[in-house]
């Protein structure tokens, strides 16, 4: 991990820096080498040379690779190959040994440069491959979940318009009810896609302000009001918590869309606790429901976008959790999801942030 | 005598529902599908409330409030598919009285409408403000709740008149710092919101289901 970012910061630098510092790779492992040549023999030397050759061929372009490999060359003939000091070969042996350097050195520059770019073309195709497949599902689930309601919506007009003498008050009411929920159905995804959007372009700009998370709890349960008619929700605001310092807007859809998940996959009559909590310098929401869980190949990948369980009900598009961690990720927090013993589904939140206690404090008489 | 309502929004059948609507509901409508027709309509019927769109084809949103403003006096309220914080506070620090992100619900709308046509005609004149179970007495700067003296300090009493006399409109974090602390405090939204909670437990039945006073996540508070 820590080498690849090295050679990503290494291989940013302009092509004259890669000059310099392979020119000074060279030249400073020959002076390391100089005291101890007389130890370990110049041959020795040569192959230390070598590898810090091969060092520079793995993370710069070619032409100072190839600079660092005759500068060695020559170097090693110099100041190491006896007689020193002369660009003068005594014998045959060491003639033979100073060609295979500078041809291995050369070689090497230029087989590593070719592994290299062959290995960024692949990771270019596999990056195509995936964006591909991405969009792939991105266009599948689309078409799939706004036809969906679109055909309600129409389907309901069409009956309304054409049967109106037939139908009874009742079914009116049904289908008018239909209507503005499929309406709803086909906002949230668009909400979802856009937010989305914003997160995968780096386009989430913290607007950071001090939160009443009591408020901002209220707010939501107050938006979701028509659907958690038949759920418990049980949340005790909690008058002690200090004032949260983040971007209220942001945490409104994390909480948005982890309750909708727990609406939508629980029964009816179910349970969904919330409740937050300090530490420190963090903040904690936890959200837990007594329905089934998650299913077993949610857990693992859960955050993934348009990741959706195989039993997944129709009607979303997979991207309420990859949003969620998308948000908290900006904030520099840790979201988390697993099943509880009793089988329920358990969402926790943590948030770094600044507090205030000035709600404790008296501030007027 | 009918209220008007001029109409500036680029979408047919935007305009057409709400037309629909606002005529059902006893208004005159007038309509204009691009911001130079608006500001022409709106100079020459001086209609009493502008419905906006933000997204107009010939000119963006926030030049045509501005433009607006400099002259027409009476209630804007901005439609907009934007339902980003930041712009609709700019929005509502432009000029704008109230907004509503698109889709919205018909009935909200109505109730916008109804609250800004209101408070025009009233605002100054008041020596009370009842509303539900508040009774406000601006005069004697005291108020009650069924008819209960509630004790508020200074600062509380601020806020919620200030709140009250905007009934049903929303007041942006910056529209009441400075009201309530002055220049320079507009940021700390902290105290804002401190006053908010004590506010509430006082004159709320239920401090944690507010009926008075209602949270606009990340941009103020709405009286009603």
């Amino acid at each position: 991990m820590k080498f690849e970012r090295n050679k990503s910061i290494l291989s940013n630098l302009s092509l004259r820096h890669q000059y310099y510092l392979s020119v000074a790779g060279v030249i400073v492992t020959a002076l390391l080498c100089y005291p101890i040549s007389f130890l370990i023999g110049y041959r020795a030397v040569a192959l230390i040379l070598l590898v810090a050759v091969s060092s520079a061929a793995m993370v710069f372009d070619i032409f100072p690779v190839l600079l660092a490999a005759t500068l060695s060359a020559l170097i090693w003939n110099f100041f190491f190959i006896p007689p020193r000091f002369t660009f003068h070969i005594g014998d045959a042996e060491d003639w033979l040994l100073f060609a295979m350097y500078f041809l291995i050195s050369l070689l090497h520059a230029v087989l590593t440069f070719k592994i290299r770019n062959a290995e960024n073309m692949a990771r270019e195709k596999e990056e195509k491959v995936r964006s591909i497949n991405l969009y792939n599902t991105i266009l599948h689930s689309l078409s799939h979940e706004m036809r969906t309601p679109l055909s309600t919506l129409m389907g309901s007009v069409e009956t309304l318009k054409e049967e109106d003498q037939k139908l009874t008050t009742l079914q009116k009411n049904e289908l008018y009810g239909q209507i503005s929920q499929s309406g709803e159905q086909l906002n949230r995804q668009v909400e979802n896609l856009l937010n989305m959007s914003r997160i995968q372009n780096g386009m989430i700009i913290l607007n950071k302000e001090w939160c009443d998370v009591n408020d901002l709890i209220r707010g939501v349960l107050n938006k979701l009001s028509k659907e958690t008619k038949q759920h418990t929700i049980l949340y005790k605001p909690n008058d002690d918590l200090p004032l949260f310092k983040l971007d209220i807007g942001l945490m409104e859809q994390v909480m948005l869309n982890l309750l909708h998940n727990s609406l939508r996959y629980t029964y009816p009559d179910s349970t969904i606790q919330i409740k937050v909590a300090v530490t420190e310098n963090q903040g904690i929401l936890e959200i837990e429901d007594n329905g089934g869980g998650y299913p077993e190949d949610i857990v693992q990948n859960a955050f993934a976008i348009f990741q959706r369980g195989k039993n997944a009900k129709k009607g979303g598009l997979g991207l309420g959790l990859s949003i969620a961690k998308g948000i908290v990720d900006a904030h520099q927090g840790t979201i988390s999801i697993n099943n509880l013993e009793t089988g329920g589904a358990h969402c926790r939140i943590s948030i770094p942030c600044e507090f205030s206690y000035i709600g404790n404090l008296t501030l007027e008489n | 005598m009918k209220s008007e309502i001029l109409i500036i929004d680029d979408e047919p059948a935007i305009r057409k529902m709400l037309e629909i609507n606002l005529e059902a509901n006893g208004y005159k409508v007038i309509q204009a599908d691009t911001a130079a027709q608006g500001i022409q309509l709106s100079a020459s019927h001086q209609p009493d409330l502008i419905l906006l769109d933000i997204g107009l084809p010939d000119q963006n949103g926030l030049d045509t409030l501005l433009h607006l403003r400099q002259w027409y006096t009476n209630p804007i309220i901005i439609l907009s598919v934007f339902n980003q914080e930041s712009f609709i506070i700019k929005a509502l620090d432009t000029g704008a009285n109230d907004y509503l992100t698109k889709p919205f619900r018909v009935g909200e709308l109505l109730a916008r409408i109804r609250a800004l046509l209101k408070g025009k005609q009233t605002i100054d004149q008041k020596s009370e403000i009842m509303s539900g179970d508040l009774k406000i007495d601006l005069v004697a700067r005291a108020v009650f709740k069924n008819n209960q003296l509630i004790k508020l300090t200074s600062t509380e009493y601020k806020l919620l008149s200030l709140l009250a006399k905007f009934e049903g409109r929303v007041l942006t974090h910056t529209n009441l710092l400075k009201e309530i602390w002055g220049v320079g405090h507009q940021l700390e939204t902290q105290y804002l919101r401190v006053f908010i909670g004590t506010l509430r437990k006082k004159i709320e039945d239920d401090p944690n289901h507010p009926l008075h006073i209602h949270t606009e996540s990340g941009i103020g508070y709405r009286f009603t």
